[in-house]
């Protein structure tokens, strides 16, 4: 469904020669260019310190580019204000139960509980965690906290969902678990992914495109267009197509390395 | 924690102390009697007891007057602590300027400055003077652990809440003051055991000019060695002390119990 129109995508955000030196003179990315288009799913696959994170925060708007341009291309050229940010950690707030932590985003927009509750649990509902609104934080294990995570950034419905290793620390059954819910929920919500990732694998069960990058300095070293047809499942785990595919990432990773 | 002490019945928290207590009043009251000490030097908890009973009216009119100033101090401690460091947190710059000034506060003695707020405030204001000190002692450990509190926020909660554009006073509700929680209220734990030496030490500098105080009975019982009232009056300040610490214990479990690494009992 969703590889057939990929060509015909509109580009969603464009990146023209983004760098990004720290304070300390570091340089964390050293002009990268890259396109999203809407409805991507696209991930960034790298060694750490290649800039992936940092990459994804100046996506996000936290912080700003030293040198280079982000474009969005929506009618005011601003990021959507809806945009889904999901964090390596689950990020919740220890203090407040499910529900609440799920709620935070509509809380900060001025709306009342009671109002978004049918929202809420359908956010909830959505990751399997709709008996768990009154739980906390501690009480869940580290597959649920994910949940929740991705339940709140899932609640504003935002065209742009953005995740930063966000399944790097769960057991290998737990995220792939994940892997599989999250690419049901893109599959059947149409937004936009960018999964940033150290894994190949999961970049590659994944995502349309992995961009491969490379550290000191950080930058794109290649893209690997993985266009097996999804849904995808555990035949395609098996499948020579995703070995190739994942040879392919790994290729490219390595040519980084030796350079 | 080993298995001998998971194994002891909660019941048992309480009997053991209380039990150790009885005895140890017991040994007490047989070397008094049976060594013929005399009461100047060291009482028999039965004398105390006594003294406890017929001074009470003045024992506990001396109470509520040192209760009252100590919470008092306690209070203004905490909405001043906690105001200061949300002020702090909103401004480096306000923090920059006035925080030296809360350490000097701090570190100077109290003992040092209270002739000095004594003369200020007056004789004729004397509870007001003894409240100026008191907090002046318990203000600090609030002030210095909620703003360590407000900075210790997860930051990439704090990136979520600009992601989603939350203002100033929505990041401070919602973010600042719940992490900080549990750091504020470990200092008024200690605020409310300095609230009371606080306003005993000011009581003591004070001297007769406050006449009835807890601290002043005991100063004034040692004058006319009435040493069984001195301990009465200083039973009644301990029995503040350990009220004031359990209260406030209770309400860190009440706070904190469903959520918080401190105050979760584990199953496990």
């Amino acid at each position: 469904m969703t590889e057939a129109d990929a060509p015909t995508r509109p580009p969603l955000v464009t990146l023209t020669g983004v760098a990004k030196t720290y304070g300390n003179g570091t340089v964390a990315l050293a002009g990268v260019d890259a396109t999203i288009k809407q409805g991507d799913f696209v991930s960034l696959v790298g060694p750490s310190g290649c800039g992936k994170s940092t990459l994804l925060r100046i996506v996000a708007g936290l912080i700003g580019p030293s040198a280079g341009d982000v474009r969005w291309h929506t009618t005011d050229g601003a990021r959507p204000a809806d945009v889904g940010f999901v964090f390596q950690d689950a990020t919740l707030m220890p203090w407040a139960s499910v529900l609440d932590n799920v709620f935070l985003p509509l809380k900060l927009r001025g709306i009342a509980r009671d109002k978004a509750r049918p929202q809420l649990m359908e956010a909830l509902a959505r990751v399997g965690l709709a008996d768990f609104a009154g739980a906390f934080p501690r009480e869940l294990s580290g597959g649920m906290k994910m949940r929740v995570s991705l339940a709140r950034a899932l609640v504003t419905q935002p065209p742009v969902l953005l995740m930063d290793e966000p399944f790097a620390a769960l057991d290998e059954f737990t995220r792939e678990k994940l892997d599989d819910d999250l690419l049901e929920l893109w599959r059947s919500q149409r937004w936009t992914v960018i999964f940033v990732t150290h894994s190949i694998y999961e970049s590659v069960y994944l995502s349309e495109r992995v961009l491969v990058m490379g550290a000191r300095p950080g930058r794109i070293l290649g893209e690997v267009v993985i266009d097996a047809p999804h849904p995808r499942g555990p035949a395609f785990r098996r499948s020579h197509d995703y070995v190739d595919h994942c040879a392919a990432v790994s290729a490219a990773l390595r040519e980084g390395v030796a350079t | 924690m080993n298995g001998e002490d998971k194994a002891l019945p909660r019941a048992m928290r309480v009997v053991v102390p209380v039990l150790v207590g009885v005895v140890f009043i017991a040994i007490w009251e047989a070397l008094v009697r049976l060594g013929n000490v005399p009461p100047f030097v060291l009482p028999a908890p039965s004398a105390i007891w006594t003294s406890l009973v017929l001074n009470f009216g003045s024992l506990m009119a001396s109470l509520w007057v040192t209760l009252r100033v100590t919470l008092a101090a306690f209070l203004l401690a905490i909405v001043g602590g906690i105001g200061l460091a949300i002020l702090f947190s909103q401004s480096r710059r306000i923090e920059m300027a006035l925080f030296p000034y809360a350490v000097i506060l701090q570190v100077t003695p109290v003992v040092a400055i209270a002739p000095l707020i004594l003369i200020w405030v007056g004789y004729d204001r004397i509870e007001l003077a003894l409240l100026i000190l008191a907090w002046i002692v318990a203000f600090f450990p609030i002030l210095s652990n909620t703003t360590l509190g407000l900075r210790s926020a997860d930051h990439n909660l704090r990136d979520l809440f600009r992601l989603y554009g939350a203002g100033r006073w929505q990041v401070l509700t919602e973010l600042q003051l719940p992490s900080a929680l549990p750091y504020i209220l470990a200092g008024m734990k200690i605020s409310g055991g300095l609230a009371l030496i606080g306003a005993v030490v000011a009581e003591f500098v004070a001297g007769s000019g406050t006449g009835t105080g807890l601290a002043w009975r005991i100063v004034e019982a040692g004058y006319r060695l009435d040493i069984p009232r001195m301990f009465a009056a200083l039973f009644l300040l301990s029995g503040l002390g350990i009220a004031i610490f359990f209260s406030l214990t209770w309400a860190e479990h009440l706070l904190l119990r469903r959520w918080h690494e401190s105050a979760v009992r584990r199953e496990f």
